[in-house]
């Protein structure tokens, strides 16, 4: 689509917040002023100040010369950018991608949004309307360019709107000023007699960059629309948003979920032509009384699954309260990934762990029981048992080392390791039998022992000998004992773990 | 009984088996479950697959060689990429062991709860999911309205269903396709070394629909079941212990 963008100057930005805070300043002649090397400097002047030619940068002592009746007030630093922003957001209603353009401007991406106010000059005067309304008296033009937007907004004589494609011959009786340069380059036009862009639109380029240089050129080009030329916006653009208002209040569940319904279909429509899927979506209730109940859901894995998605809002429907009713729904997914879907196989429904439908499990479980409901564990390099495995992070992640199979591990490990009574030969040899719960187990087979010690950079304390013994009746356990033996105090043995 | 007649007492059988829950589960064309001398017990002597099996569970010992039972049975149902999902409540699986049992740890996705509710919920929602190659449930109680959800669960989606039931009362009935009990027997010794050996079980088979309930001593070694007592004759070519 063909850019517009729409430009709005404040010429008395800073005078006008004055009047509207006082309006008895709206007929005195009054200049605001900031002290600099111990004398008073105007940095704006209100239009009846003005008109007798009282200019910003003068020294209040000259203008009092010219107007002995003028009154002066403090410069607030800051009070513009604090300003412009509090226009800016409030102008998003005319355009939803709104930018600042210190000191005194704001820029409109205006495309596709005029015809909603009935076409570009009812646009404007609606703008400027609503403006003056608030108090702040602007100049607005529309191009094709911000920086034909720009110039004319501040240097038109004649219509603000310049039509498609129309900015180079629109541009053309403008001051060189318009081009949005600086000073000193105006006056070095001025000083060779070019008065006009027209003047000078049609020398060869080369002349120009090497008069005026590159930064004039790459302004004249954007101004044209030959170079590109971004904005920043003040609300950043939300890629994937749906929105749905409603013509009455909605109250009751089953219109939510109607409403989430065609959200959701809408967005899963958009992310699967782009090969997207959601990790968090987000859902904005805007009730009549200006509240805004927002849920989210997340996924474990880039979905794109409307009936997946619904069914983890299903679970938290309950806690929206309507009151008196919603009116907008926005569904807004806050964290997207790239999804290409993998090829299923007809012969066999087995996709191991890149399995969409046990990723939509595992969000139904996450939604229910919280986060940390499961688990899958990797191998990690150490010896010590209750290190010798890592939470993986994904779904996917890849061992980085083998599982070892060189020493008997038990398939069952107590979180805890349990004190026992032991009988056990010194000085190294396994027990002869031991106590558990109230129950003796004669130890019949034995192995060990197994000598891991702590890793003293992690954490201190005594080494563990484990044993894998097998009682009389088959039962296989492993044991540890804590340390080494010593005179003076008791040596502890644990039961860690049961064999298979 | 002449022949004819035997030919279609055959024939009803194979259309009365699925009727009865034993149907075969997705790509199990692929998949033999030799369970050496216990194969005899099902109907031709396939291990029921996409079916529900209760283990009775009760002790912690008997529990660590149901445990390892089930490990080396899903060794052979997570060929080919199969997922696990081992669903409970205080869970004291140790990761690395399972790697004994001739399966990847890290294809099995651990579901740790805080209720039997929950744990309920979870396992019934997980057997509904085709593709998985099993699920394993740690249930305390098990009646028979649940035993049927879940039967009826894996009968469509054909997900093989292990329950640990460790109700105090666990003989209630209920519709599981089989009930196992397993315990340790004393451990083979390898190579006539001292020391701890193969793992050995006492496996029971105390149910089983339409096939001989039995019990034998079977034991893991080389990656696959073996009778106990006809393990001298074999030599063992992997010198490793399984934990």
């Amino acid at each position: 689509m063909k850019k517009r963008f729409v430009a709005l100057w404040f010429h008395h930005l800073e005078t006008d917040w004055f009047i509207v805070r006082q309006p008895a300043l709206q007929t005195v002649p009054f200049v605001l002023a900031v002290k600099d090397h111990g004398r008073l400097v105007i940095t704006a002047a209100s239009n009846p100040a003005e008109e007798q030619g009282i200019k910003k940068g003068m020294v209040v002592a000259d203008a009092r010369m010219l107007l002995p009746s003028l009154e002066v007030l403090d410069h607030i630093p800051g009070l513009y950018e604090k300003l412009l922003g509090k226009l800016a957001e409030w102008c998003i209603r005319f355009s939803p991608y709104v930018a600042i353009d210190a000191p005194d401007g704001l820029i409109f991406d205006a495309s596709g949004c005029a015809h909603l106010w009935g076409g570009d000059i009812d646009y404007l005067s609606t703008i400027i309307k609503r403006l003056h309304g608030r108090g702040y008296q602007l100049r607005v033009g529309m191009a094709d360019t911000i920086g034909a937007a720009w110039a004319i907004a501040r240097y038109g004589r004649s219509s603000p709107v310049i039509e498609p494609d129309m900015q180079s011959t629109a541009l053309l009786p403008l001051p060189p000023a318009s081009l949005r340069i600086e000073q000193e380059l105006v006056e070095r036009f001025y000083k060779l007699g070019l008065h006009q862009i027209q003047d000078f639109i049609s020398m060869p380029r080369s002349s120009l960059r090497r008069r005026f240089g590159q930064a004039f050129l790459q302004r004249l080009h954007q101004a044209l629309g030959m170079e590109p030329e971004y904005m920043q916006p003040v609300q950043p653009v939300e890629l994937y948003q749906e929105r749905l208002p409603c013509l009455e209040p909605i109250v009751t569940r089953s219109g939510i979920e109607i409403a989430l319904q065609q959200l959701l279909e809408k967005l899963c429509k958009r992310l699967e032509q782009e090969e997207k899927g959601i990790r968090t979506l987000r859902l904005h209730c805007h009730r009549v009384d200006d509240a805004i109940i927002t849920i989210s859901i997340g996924t474990n894995f880039p979905s794109r699954h409307g009936e997946h998605l619904f069914k983890l809002f299903e679970n938290k429907l309950p806690t929206i309260e309507p009151a008196l009713g919603i009116e907008l729904f926005v569904l807004e997914a806050v964290k997207v990934e790239n999804h290409v879907p993998i090829q299923e196989k007809l012969w066999e429904k087995r996709n191991g762990l890149q399995d969409t439908r046990l990723a939509e499990l595992l969000d139904r479980f996450t939604d229910r029981f919280g986060a940390n409901c499961f688990h899958r564990y990797l191998p990690d390099a150490h010896y010590w048992p209750e290190r010798s495995i890592r939470l993986s992070t994904s779904l996917q992640e890849p061992p980085t080392n083998n599982w070892r199979m060189d020493l008997p591990r038990p398939i069952h490990v107590l979180a805890h390791p349990q004190p026992i009574q032991v009988t056990a030969p010194i000085p190294d040899y396994p027990p002869m039998l031991f106590r558990y719960k109230g129950r003796l187990h004669k130890i019949v087979k034995a192995d060990g022992p197994e000598r891991i010690e702590q890793e003293w950079w992690l954490t201190a304390g005594e080494h563990r000998d484990y044993y894998c013994v097998e009682d009389e009746a088959g039962q296989r356990f492993w044991l540890f004992r804590s340390g080494h033996y010593d005179a003076e105090k008791m040596v502890g043995w644990f039961l860690h773990g049961f064999f298979a | 009984m002449n022949q004819p007649n035997s030919d279609i007492i055959r024939q009803l059988q194979h259309e009365i088996l699925p009727l009865q829950g034993y149907r075969s589960a997705w790509g199990e064309s692929f998949i033999k479950i030799d369970l050496g001398p216990v194969n005899a017990a099902f109907p031709n002597a396939r291990f029921p697959v996409g079916a529900i099996h209760e283990f009775m569970v009760n002790s912690p010992e008997e529990k660590a060689a149901t445990s390892g039972f089930i490990a080396a049975i899903l060794s052979f149902l997570m060929q080919r990429e199969g997922v696990v999902l081992w669903i409970s409540a205080g869970r004291n699986i140790f990761p690395p062991a399972l790697a004994f049992f001739n399966i990847d740890p890290h294809r099995i996705i651990f579901i740790d709860l805080h209720n039997q509710k929950q744990v309920s919920w979870a396992v019934e929602e997980a057997l509904k999911l085709q593709g998985l190659a099993a699920v394993i449930g740690d249930l305390r109680e098990l009646d028979f309205t649940a035993s049927r959800r879940l039967q009826l669960a894996v009968e469509k989606s054909r997900v093989t269903g292990f329950l640990l039931n460790a109700s105090r009362n666990n003989s209630n009935t209920n519709a599981s396709l089989c009930r196992w009990q397993i315990s340790p027997v004393p451990s083979i010794p390898i190579d006539e070394l001292p020391g701890l050996g193969y793992p050995c079980w006492q496996v029971k088979l105390l149910k089983v629909r339409n096939g001989r309930p039995g019990s034998w001593e079977i034991a893991w070694m080389n990656k696959q079941f073996v009778a106990k007592h006809n393990t001298r004759i074999m030599i063992p070519e992997w010198h490793k212990k399984t934990g």
